[in-house]
């Protein structure tokens, strides 16, 4: 039984969000889990909102840094106060990048490594099965998702990088078809090969591949639903458990 | 007519801006005055080779532009071809050569943008982008830089816009050291009752200014850049390329589509060359009106601006749109809600003159249709090349045999123009709206079109653009029949049935009568095969002057073909998708090594005659894929060009996310090097799981046809029926060297 209508996904649009209607297409078209744009100019967030996803793209051109400026547009303020009550709140790309500037997440992206912009199928070991991000997957599961970005290095000093190994924060690893995680299946120069990392709490996650982009089997392959599914049967699953 | 702050107009000046004592003469004629300062900058820029096409119009006329899918043909910002459902695919290609040799990363960002807006001005959501681009040698360090610039400046444009770099093509050759090729594509699709047009109809209706503020930058681009050659001096025009702004673009996008929901748009243009002088000159012209402009109103970065410059600045990502009066407000809600730049500069008039206030003066007062229309039109002496007998002066008995045919694959494999292109279109974004379904590095990209609620209709479009400069070079006629076939086979390998083409006549100086034979050449062999394809000429653009210090590149008219596939998920890919599979040659191999890859590489010979093109074959090959394709009697299908079958069977091994070997056995009644590596046209290799069916349904289309191996194993193995084989190598070797062949170069392996 799908979720009724009325639990939205609320998939924010920043002036140059570009994979916003990709992000919606795929729980609203794919998974049947309303989903609608949220223009970032909201004071709130709609009535009815279940999950905030902020999408890929360059948000304000990534004018200054990645990220930096979408922090400030008014719905911004909403988002925080969603998170701060534990809403389940998903970055991917841009929307990472967004969530590190914020401080909703640690850290931050770098310019990749080879100071190319790459875009490619990448392998990703999923480090912790749970709710809300990937209880539809298995711990040690290699996922095969694409990522498009020029600054995707994830960055943590030493101190912050062994905290979030400490709490179990990091929620994916670039690795190997085989699921070893490995210099050579890094694309970008990530710390410790880390594609994904959630807060302590644990209810945002921010990740520069694209589970949106490995949503159709005949496109990109279906990789990417244990991610944006177990979002929905976690949506599904809180409300019908209340 | 004063203008203040002006220089004095007379030859002198007239000339400085690269008109004619003719066009001067013209000019004064038709004014019955010496023109303004401004309105020399006007004429100038209008009647420039880049905007009036006036070398060329002549021999563009010959093209067939019409077909039962044509909605909009050449004349518009880009031709619109129905494709069912109340949609239509609206697609263009064009160069922006001189501004990527001068200023590579902006002078190829702007080409993209530039393209971008001839498609979405027409109502259309750009969902594809294709590059065709050209370098000199990948070992010069120059030409290292400009590829590393031109890819950046392609992908950080087209990917902070959001849409997908779905395809092209990358070459290198001496010929292109002084003068690099920059050719961008784009496509969109729009709703057949949304098709907007450069309109500027209903007198006393608004003239909208939208987008970004002008400022002096690119001023002069279209007339002095793109319409003269290169010399030691050419860094001087520096300033007359424009900056893009992918950011501001893609809030254009975004408002312009919004605007067009609503009805309260009549007409719509870019300003793109000589910004907005030719954009609203076009717009009056075709609408048979005239315009009232206020430069006062008009947004501009810059403090001080004259006349002069605000009409003719190339300042990008900005529009010009006639909305109803009455609605100005709404219409201005919307920019304003993308924060971008809105203002009222005009009206439309019914006089059929451009009257242009600044300050409260009138500088500019000329009738529309003499700038617009009556650009000059020249018949440019044409003689054939002197050398041309010594170019096409080949004997293959003089030719010694290859005697290494694993060597000769390793080396074209291993050479930038046939080796991988992953360098390149990895670092464009090729998956943004979700809609790819064949991604670089096969024989033509294929998306999926999505109708207007947002949702796949199950129709695909597959896009391909090609050219063979060495064949164009040799004989231009047969090279750009070539062109069109290939561009239109590869799309047709994918099952799709090809519809129309739109294309980039990239020349030398056209004021030598030897270029100018080639260009006449080139237009006869591209509208012999558009007609015998049904794919007529739907959109394109010329750019002359490519030439540096008196040495022009070869001829390069690139051709991008468009396919319609009407249930996408039914395709075939260019990749041996699996083991045990039949693997069937169609078409005919002879012996035709004339100006192949080949004869260049290992005998170092740029000679002879390019193949034949058998464009009645060719048709029925098309029809044949598509309709093995639709019943799905094919499962790859890979286009034999350049390197010939030794390539294309390597291709087919490991172009695909697993490496799957093959052991072909040809028939062999011509020389081996000439079977394995020449490029005789008209020819795919096909992979089949019932290679009976298909040679039946190849025999039924006329089609020639024969059962020449099978897919398996982890090595490529071609050779004669009986004896030893030619070549027998593992996969994996073959695919590591193609694979490295850019980033060796480029010391990034």
């Amino acid at each position: 039984m799908p979720p009724p209508r009325f639990w939205l996904f609320s998939v924010i649009q920043f002036p140059g969000s570009l994979d916003d209607r990709d992000m919606r297409f795929a729980f609203d078209s794919v998974l049947k889990a309303s989903a609608r744009l949220v223009w970032h100019k909201e004071p709130e967030l709609p009535l009815g909102t279940r999950a905030v996803v902020l999408p890929g793209g360059f948000s304000y051109g990534d004018y200054l840094r990645c990220g930096a400026m979408a922090q400030y547009s008014p719905v911004m303020a909403a988002v925080r106060r969603f998170a701060a009550a534990g809403g389940p709140v998903l970055g991917v790309c841009n929307g990472f990048q967004v969530l590190c500037e914020s401080g909703l997440l640690p850290g931050a992206l770098l310019r990749n490594q080879n100071l190319h912009f790459g875009c490619e199928f990448v392998n990703l070991r999923v480090e912790r099965a749970k709710p809300p991000f990937s209880s539809r997957a298995v711990a040690g599961q290699v996922l095969r998702i694409p990522i498009k970005n020029g600054e995707g290095a994830y960055f943590a000093a030493p101190e912050e990088l062994s905290q979030l190994e400490a709490n179990g924060q990091i929620a994916l690893r670039y690795c190997d078809e085989s699921g070893a995680v490995k210099e050579a299946s890094n694309p970008n120069g990530s710390v410790a090969n880390i594609a994904g990392i959630t807060n302590q709490r644990g209810n945002v996650l921010g990740l520069m591949p694209h589970p949106e982009h490995a949503a159709e089997a005949a496109i990109g392959g279906t990789d990417g639903l244990f991610l944006l599914g177990s979002l929905v049967d976690a949506v599904f699953g809180a409300e019908s458990a209340r | 007519m004063s203008d203040r702050k002006a220089p004095i107009v007379d030859l002198a000046l007239a000339r400085e801006h690269g008109l004619t004592d003719d066009e001067y003469e013209r000019i004064v004629e038709i004014l019955g005055r010496i023109p303004s300062f401004s309105e020399l900058g006007i004429f100038s820029v209008m009647w420039s080779e880049h905007c009036s096409y006036k070398s060329s119009k002549k021999y563009l006329r010959k093209f067939p532009t019409r077909g039962e899918c044509v909605l909009h043909g050449p004349g518009e910002n880009a031709g619109v071809v129905d494709i069912g459902d109340g949609l239509a695919a609206v697609f263009k290609i064009e160069s922006h050569n001189h501004p990527s040799f001068i200023a590579p990363k902006q002078g190829a960002a702007t080409g993209v943008g530039g393209i971008l807006r001839d498609v979405f001005t027409m109502g259309a959501r750009p969902v594809a982008n294709l590059d065709s681009l050209r370098f000199g040698p990948l070992d010069e360090s120059l030409h290292q830089y400009l590829l590393a610039e031109v890819v950046e400046g392609i992908g950080s444009y087209g990917n902070a816009v959001g849409v997908a770099t779905v395809g092209g093509e990358t070459q290198f050759h001496s010929c292109y050291a002084g003068n690099i090729l920059v050719n961008a594509f784009n496509l969109g699709i729009v709703e057949t009752d949304k098709i907007f047009l450069a309109r500027a109809s209903g007198v006393g209706n608004p003239v909208m200014y939208v987008g970004s503020k002008t400022g002096r930058d690119g001023i002069h681009g279209a007339s002095l850049l793109a319409s003269a050659e290169f010399d030691a001096e050419s860094e001087a025009k520096l300033p007359t390329v424009q900056v893009g702004d992918p950011f501001t673009e893609k809030c254009l996008i975004e408002a312009c589509l919004e605007l067009m929901e609503t009805n309260a748009v009549i007409g719509i243009q870019d300003m793109g060359a000589a910004g907005l002088t030719c954009s609203s000159f076009e717009m009056a012209s075709l609408s048979g009106t005239g315009i009232a402009l206020d430069l006062d109103a008009v947004p501009q970065r810059e403090t001080g601006m004259i006349p002069y410059e605000l009409l003719l600045s190339e300042s990008q990502e900005r529009m010009l749109l006639i909305a109803q009066a009455g609605r100005e407000e709404e219409v201005a809600e919307i920019f304003r809600r993308w924060d971008l730049d809105v203002a009222v500069v005009g009206r439309v008039t019914d006089d059929g003159r451009m009257r242009i206030q600044w300050q409260g003066e009138t500088v500019v007062d000329i009738p529309v249709d003499p700038v617009a229309k009556s650009s000059p039109e020249l018949d440019r002496p044409i003689a054939a090349p002197a050398d041309l007998g010594e170019r096409q002066k080949f004997d293959l008995a003089s030719v010694a045999p290859e005697d290494d045919f694993e060597g000769a694959l390793h080396e074209l494999l291993d050479s930038p123009n046939l080796g991988s292109k992953e360098w390149i279109y990895r670092q464009y974004d090729q998956l943004v709206q979700g809609d790819t379904v064949i991604r670089p590095g096969g024989d033509a990209a294929l998306i999926r079109v999505r109708g207007r609620d947002g949702e796949p209709t199950g129709k695909g479009l597959a896009m391909s653009v090609d050219c063979n400069p060495r064949w164009c070079w040799l004989d231009p006629r047969l090279g750009a029949m070539a062109a069109v076939a290939e561009a239109a086979r590869n799309v047709a390998c994918t099952g799709a049935r090809p519809l129309a083409l739109t294309n980039c006549l990239n020349f030398g100086n056209p004021e030598r009568p030897e270029i100018m034979w080639e260009f006449a050449e080139a237009i006869r062999g591209i509208s012999e095969a558009a007609a015998a394809l049904e794919t007529p000429v739907v959109s394109g653009n010329v750019s002359f002057y490519n030439e540096t210090s008196g040495r022009a590149i070869f001829p390069t008219p690139t051709i991008a073909v468009v396919g319609l596939l009407e249930d996408w998920e039914r395709h075939a890919v260019s990749h041996f998708p699996q083991p045990g599979l039949s693997i069937v040659l169609l078409g005919e191999s002879r012996e035709e090594i004339g100006g192949s890859e080949w004869l260049a590489q290992r005998r170092g010979l740029e000679v002879g005659l390019p193949p034949i093109v058998d464009l009645q074959h060719e048709k029925r090959l098309h029809g044949l894929l598509a309709a093995a394709v639709a019943r799905q009697l094919i499962r790859s299908a890979h286009d034999v060009s350049d390197g010939g079958l030794a390539v294309a069977f390597a291709e087919c091994a490991f172009a695909g996310p697993k490496l799957v070997g093959a052991t072909v056995r040809l028939p062999c009644t011509i020389r081996p090097d000439a079977l394995l590596f020449g490029e005789s046209t008209g020819r795919v290799v096909a992979a089949t799981s019932d290679a009976k069916a298909l040679i039946e349904l190849a025999k039924q289309s006329g089609v020639p046809a024969e059962c020449i191996g099978e897919t398996g194993g982890d090595r490529l193995s071609v050779g004669p029926i009986e004896g030893e084989p030619w070549l027998d190598v593992e996969v994996a070797l073959l695919h590591e060297r193609w694979r490295g062949a850019i980033p060796r170069r480029l010391g990034e392996s």
